[in-house]
């Protein structure tokens, strides 16, 4: 393309090899990108595309090496670079900012040494740009704030200060991996925001890496979609998410959730291929619902396709003749009615004398599911903790089938009421093989002995879709995915009434939460009630039938999910619901 | 796949391990065998005072005419199941402490460990000869005594290890399932600490052999006429300048245990180290 001469930003074949074994985690990626634009980088943990963020700055992680390809910012190859001239670039050139701020910032120095140390002049010089730069991304540019240390800081706060500290030098270009994912909602738009005009005013093109769809829909100009280290679809915003036509992509899309209607998640079939595979033909071909057998032999190329987009596939013209229907699912689940199966009334609670949780009152029906929404600091884990007995400082009423239960609860109750945590790399002990955890509960509450407790065992993880050969591995060898659905069948096998889940499908990518999140919905058909806590009111959307919005520890609004989040009356809701971003397509077009 | 084996298994093919091994097998077949090798009566005066090397005393005798290498031979085996001992009851003793506060914490981890850092305000040989001095020597009570005196330090690093199993998920699923504390410590906490508990237990037998050893010399420990290395160097010692041999030998010997255990104990470490943050 002739027009690419002229880009500010060209990438091409950018290959990143693992040193012992020589597979490629990252292979033949290629864009370009002009001034003031932004490429949204999309995949699933295991596409690569943090590999591909430091690979931009010339930097692999240990046991790795870039093996080829160019990275041309403002007409220097920054790979051909040494490495002397390559760290000068660094900042400069090309700049980086990483996920977490928290690692990024030096805890023990104040905002000013951090922000000038960079910058390579005296300190009485670099300030006054330094105060222009804070204000530059929405921050107070006075000294009191300079001599803040960064645990002195939100995390909002944070991130806008390590932005900041990227963009000291005037880099042309600036890669952000994940800037926005451990922020709440809110928090997130308005640093969206501020990258999307802090690119236009200085001319800086920017990739932004995300896993999540709605947030690259909102930022980039572009997007690339990368599945198992390769691009399989790139093009403008709308092309690839809204007419999209690699059928990973459409795939993913059919996985997410949408804040504004409920409609059925697509989970992917299958695994993603680990970084560490060799592997032959299309990348996504054992998981593609268009595969013939060419795909598994063929490596496609990244070839303009009918929708507008360049698109890795074979069949990429049958794919663009099939529809993208979304299946609503039905909303009108028999709402109401119910008898009450647990509630809480009056519940107060706090750590240390600080009081988190201030009269909370909420009634869940038999086979119904309540969403107790709210951003960080609202206090839901503290709640769902006292539901469950595990919290210490709390005082209120809660009731469990119609019978009040103070902290310390009979087993009948503990077996009935079971929890789900939200990490589960945490939620089962690492030392043990996958069917002993599951035979634990059972031996406690049943008296069982292993032998006997094993069949109940096949058949808790046959619900949730693991096979029962799986039941002889240790945690270890399990995905993200797998172990959350064992974590759900460790609560199965005590045939409990109600599950409490903590946030469980936030550590998962969207293909995995949809599959757990369809989980849990038949779990509810089977009669089973259900507390969900979380801060993604399209996961409330799709699963709750009641919701409760908690904010500073309050309930500031709860009712019928359609009616909260479709008409929500409290101003908090609202400007949650007008913060929450939406993938274009999703919203009915 | 077994995580504990697979961590010993990739320590012992390092080279400085496969030192310490080679070091404390050595020392563990005079320990277990000299006894039936020894030429002489171990307490037995049979030759002149410090007499030199020769075909009958392969590495001399000793200030009251015993042979060296006799002494050598039976003097270890004492030492030895002493060390055990203390090393054994001290990682017991820590271990539980150490859980129990982790598991509680609150006021009974603040009692627990304020206790501690009590006992651990007393150097251990000044402890032992405290309670030595009152109580009058014994070997059982020495090891006992030496096992009380490792306590504090193994129960601060069990308990520092096992805070963040106490704190993960499968731990408050337990708990939350009110499965009892013992079931859940022995079941769910411990098996999360046994690359630290074997650490410690490696090193802890290592300085226990040194501090039994320090006893002995000063005449605390094991009681003259037994044989025993310790023993041996403050006997000896007058006669360093005539006959450095008897003084020498079981240095040797105490030397090479401890340093073995040190290697193997510091590679399982390193091992460790470098494999957790993996799992």
């Amino acid at each position: 393309m002739i027009e690419e001469v002229t880009q500010e930003v060209q990438v091409s074949g950018v290959t990143v090899t693992i040193d012992g074994t020589g597979h490629d985690i990252v292979q033949d990626i290629g864009f370009a990108l002009g001034r003031g634009e932004v490429m949204g980088v999309v995949g699933e943990s295991g596409s690569g595309k943090s590999t591909l963020a430091l690979a931009l700055l010339g930097f692999a992680r240990p046991g790795a090496t870039i093996t080829g390809g160019r990275v041309v910012v403002d007409g220097v190859d920054l790979l051909a670079l040494p490495e002397g001239r390559l760290r000068r670039a660094r900042g400069r050139k090309v700049a980086y900012v990483p996920q977490d701020p928290a690692t990024a910032l030096n805890p023990s120095l104040s905002l000013a040494t951090q922000l000038t140390e960079g910058l390579g002049v005296p300190r009485r010089e670099a300030l006054p740009r330094v105060k222009q730069l804070l204000v530059d991304v929405g921050l107070p540019g006075d000294d009191a704030f300079l001599k803040r240390r960064p645990r002195q800081l939100s995390g909002g706060q944070q991130q806008r200060v390590a932005i900041a500290m990227a963009i000291a030098a005037g880099p042309r270009l600036i890669v952000l991996d994940e800037p926005t994912t451990g922020l709440d909602v809110s928090t997130q738009a308005r640093v969206l925001e501020m990258v999307r005009s802090l690119c236009r005013s200085r001319d800086m093109a920017a990739i932004y890496v995300s896993h999540d769809l709605a947030v690259v829909a909102d930022v980039a100009d572009y997007v690339t979609v990368m599945y198992g280290g390769e691009v399989v679809e790139s093009g403008s915003d709308r092309d690839v998410l809204v007419r999209s036509g690699h059928p990973y992509t459409r795939a993913l899309l059919a996985a997410v959730p949408s804040a504004t209607h409920r409609h059925q998640l697509v989970p992917i079939r299958g695994r993603a291929p680990g970084a560490d595979e060799a592997r032959q033909g299309c990348v996504f071909a054992p998981r593609c619902d268009h595969a013939v057998d060419a795909c598994s032999v063929t490596r496609p190329l990244l070839t303009p396709g009918p929708s507008g987009t360049s698109v890795r596939c074979l069949r990429m013209d049958e794919v663009a003749r099939t529809s993208r229907a979304v299946s609503r699912a039905p909303s009108a689940r028999v709402v109401g009615g119910g008898e009450e199966v647990f509630s809480v009334a009056g519940l107060n609670a706090g750590y240390g004398g600080r009081q988190v949780l201030f009269d909370v009152s909420f009634s869940l029906p038999r086979g119904e599911c309540l969403a107790l929404v709210g951003e960080s600091g609202s206090g839901k884990t503290t709640l769902s903790r006292c539901l469950v007995g595990l919290h210490e400082e709390q005082e209120g009423v809660l009731t469990f089938s119609g019978a009040a239960i103070g902290r310390t609860r009979g087993k009948e109750v503990q077996r009935q009421v079971q929890y789900i945590f939200q990490n589960p790399y945490g939620s089962l002990n690492p030392r043990r093989t996958v069917g002993r955890s599951l035979a634990v509960p059972l031996q406690h509450y049943f008296g069982l002995t292993a032998r006997q407790a094993e069949s109940r065992v096949h058949e808790a993880l046959e619900r949730v879709e693991i096979p029962a050969r799986l039941a002889s591995r240790h945690p270890a060898d399990l995905s993200g995915g797998q172990r959350q659905r064992v974590a759900i069948a460790r609560a199965l096998v005590c045939d409990p009434a109600v599950l409490v889940c903590d946030e469980v499908t936030s550590a998962l990518d969207v293909s995995v939460q949809a599959s757990v999140v369809e989980l849990l919905r038949s779990l509810l058909s089977d009669g089973l009630s259900m507390v969900f806590v979380t801060h993604n009111l399209a996961v409330v959307r799709s699963i709750a039938d009641t919701t409760v919005v908690l904010n500073q520890g309050r309930v500031v609004e709860s009712g019928v999910t359609d009616s909260v989040l479709g008409n929500p009356t409290h101003p908090y809701t609202q400007s949650l619901m007008a913060a929450t971003l939406e993938v274009p397509e999703a919203t009915g077009r | 796949m077994n995580g504990n084996l697979s961590v010993l298994g990739r320590a012992m093919r390092t080279g400085q391990a496969r030192l310490g091994l080679v070091l404390l097998s050595v020392v563990g077949f005079v320990v277990l065998f000299g006894h039936f090798l020894m030429p002489y009566a171990p307490d037995t005066i049979v030759g002149q005072p410090l007499a030199d090397p020769d075909g009958s005393f392969l590495l001399g005798t000793d200030i009251l005419g015993r042979d060296v290498l006799s002494r050598l031979l039976d003097g270890g085996l004492t030492l030895s199941w002493m060390a055990v001992l203390a090393a054994g009851l001290g990682v017991f003793l820590g271990c539980l402490v150490g859980l129990t506060a982790a598991y509680r914490g609150g006021a009974v981890d603040a009692v627990l460990m304020r206790a501690m850092d009590v006992l651990l305000s007393f150097p251990e040989i000044i402890f032992v000869l405290l309670f030595v001095s009152m109580l009058g020597r014994s070997t059982l009570l020495t090891s006992v005594l030496v096992g009380i005196a490792f306590m504090p330090g193994v129960s601060r690093v069990l308990r520092g290890a096992a805070l963040p199993v106490v704190a993960s998920e499968y731990v408050l699923w337990a708990r939350a399932n009110g499965l009892p504390p013992r079931q859940v410590l022995l079941r769910e906490v411990l098996p999360g600490v046994t690359s630290p508990l074997m650490v410690e237990t490696g090193m802890r037998l290592v300085w226990a052999v040194a501090a039994i050893a320090s006893l002995s010399y000063l005449g605390f420990g094991i009681a003259p006429p037994a044989a025993d290395w310790g023993l041996m160097v403050g006997e000896n010692q007058d006669g360093l300048s005539v006959a450095p041999l008897p003084v020498l030998a079981p240095i040797t010997l105490i030397l090479m245990m401890a340093l073995g255990g040190n290697l193997v104990a510091e590679s399982v470490a390193r091992t460790v180290g470098r494999t957790e943050g993996k799992r």
